[in-house]
């Protein structure tokens, strides 16, 4: 078993493409909340295989997409400070600034590494022990554990050059704010990565509250069939309820020590979400007692008022009210190779994933 | 970002990991995981650096199992429509 083959049998797929079309009657709007969903819906063409009637949207799962702009205008001005080095994934260097991106930045002279792991941020530390490393922080419970995990390291190992900026961000308050601001959804395929550290209980008050089904799902084809097919007969029977279709790796009580990690580091504060707004309580802001590892705390710096570009939509993409294909920008003015919005940076964007993947 | 990929636990030291995905070494943390419950040959997931959980194997094969039942539900199918000759779905 490889984990990946298996998920993707082609005759598997037709039986439960057969199934969906059986069972499903009324009209359904499914919403994923991770931009890994996205890319794999965009990708497999799920939606070609689905009833007319059975729409899927994105909502605000893509990280990079839902950063704020000022975070990145923030962090180019810190990559302009002459000991500062930038420690970020990849995402981010080529998201638009309101005047620059970190890529420029770069090419100019600014000191910026492209890490695939916290860990690799603090060996830069250690090895440049005159500088200051300042890690960008985004993602959501799926990755702001290896964050925390980051700090405890560097306070343990006494590297007082290591700084994070975090715009790390939960899951539950926008997936209750896309609601609550009228937007029309029947469901929500539940991100399966950061459900796999968060466990499926703070799902609940979304049947409960709002009476709308969860299906925490995998990322292969048969994954998010089977859990659209679970969705349908939620929705058909008026049963809304959260239910874990990945179940090879989500486990309800999710992961204690990534949690523990999480609520040791970080506070929950409010955070600035692209289409949403500010949301209660929704950021993970580095708690007071590893202050000398937050950046914005330690190094001060001074920022460019922040300007939004005109004519990108991206914001109301990932309120799941329009579709990357109703932004006049679209695959004209704005491309992977030449990208106006976060939308089209991120390979999880949804921009992005319908560039690549529809053809027209 | 979010991706996060199924590797194999080539070998443990410590808390840390040589996992390989497609062929290719990484080496990951085990700190989130309780080292004890893993050995190689183990898959796991893991995202940036960091394994996140253990993927269960039981649990992997009862979700293939489940497609059987799709498929022997969809054979039933074929055969109704050829009786009738009218198409269901
Ligand atoms: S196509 Fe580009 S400009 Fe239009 S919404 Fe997407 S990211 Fe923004």
């Amino acid at each position: 078993m490889q984990y990946i083959d298996e998920f993707r049998d082609k005759e598997k797929i037709v039986s439960l493409v057969n199934r969906i079309h059986f069972e499903s009657k009324k009209p359904m709007r499914i919403m994923e909340v991770c931009g890994g969903h996205t890319m794999a819906i965009q990708r497999f063409g799920i939606p070609g295989l689905l009833p007319g009637h059975i729409n899927l949207v994105s909502g605000p799962g893509c990280p990079v997409c839902v950063t704020d702009r000022a975070f990145i205008d923030k962090a180019i001005a810190f990559s302009r400070l002459p000991d500062v080095i930038i420690a970020t994934y990849g995402d981010l260097i080529r998201v638009p600034g309101s005047s620059s991106t970190l890529d420029k930045e770069k090419a100019l002279g600014a000191d910026i590494r492209i890490v695939f792991s916290i860990l690799d941020a603090l060996t830069l530390a250690k090895r440049n022990k005159h500088k200051k490393i300042v890690f960008l922080g985004i993602g959501f419970e799926t990755t702001a554990p290896g964050t925390a995990a980051g700090i405890v390291k560097a306070q343990m190992a006494g590297l007082f050059n290591f700084f994070v900026f975090s715009a790390h961000k939960i899951m539950p308050p926008p997936m209750a704010a896309l609601i609550d601001q009228g937007v029309k959804i029947d469901g929500y395929l539940g991100p399966g990565h950061v459900s796999t550290v968060t466990g499926s209980a703070m799902y609940h008050f979304i049947p409960e509250k709002y009476k709308l089904g969860v299906v925490i799902s995998g990322f292969e084809p048969l994954d998010i069939l089977q859990s659209i097919y679970m969705l349908v007969l939620q929705h058909e029977s008026n049963h809304p309820k959260v239910e874990i279709q990945y179940s090879r790796v989500v486990k309800p009580e999710g992961n204690t020590k990534a949690l523990e990690l999480l609520d040791e580091v970080f506070t929950l504060d409010n955070d600035w979400w692209r289409g949403l707004g500010v949301l209660p309580k929704s950021g993970l802001k580095i708690h007071e007692k590893y202050a000398e590892f937050d950046a914005e705390k330690m190094i001060p710096v001074e920022v460019e008022p922040t300007r939004e570009d005109k004519g990108c939509i991206c914001g109301s993409i990932l309120k799941g009210v329009a579709s990357p294909a109703d932004c006049k920008l679209f695959k004209k003015a704005c491309t992977p190779s030449d990208p106006v919005g976060a939308c089209m940076v991120s390979s999880e964007g949804a921009c992005a994933a319908h560039f690549r993947f529809q053809k027209s | 970002m979010c991706l996060s990929i199924p590797a194999k636990i080539e070998s443990i030291n410590g808390d840390m990991a040589i996992c390989t995905v497609g062929g290719v070494a990484t080496q990951t943390s085990l700190q989130m995981l309780d080292v004890n419950d893993l050995q190689p040959g183990d898959f796991v997931l893991i995202h940036t650096g960091f394994a996140l959980q253990k993927i269960s194997k039981e649990e992997a094969e009862a979700t293939l199992a489940l497609f059987d039942e799709f498929e022997a539900f969809n054979e039933m199918l074929d055969e109704e429509e050829n009786q009738t000759g009218q198409r269901i779905v």
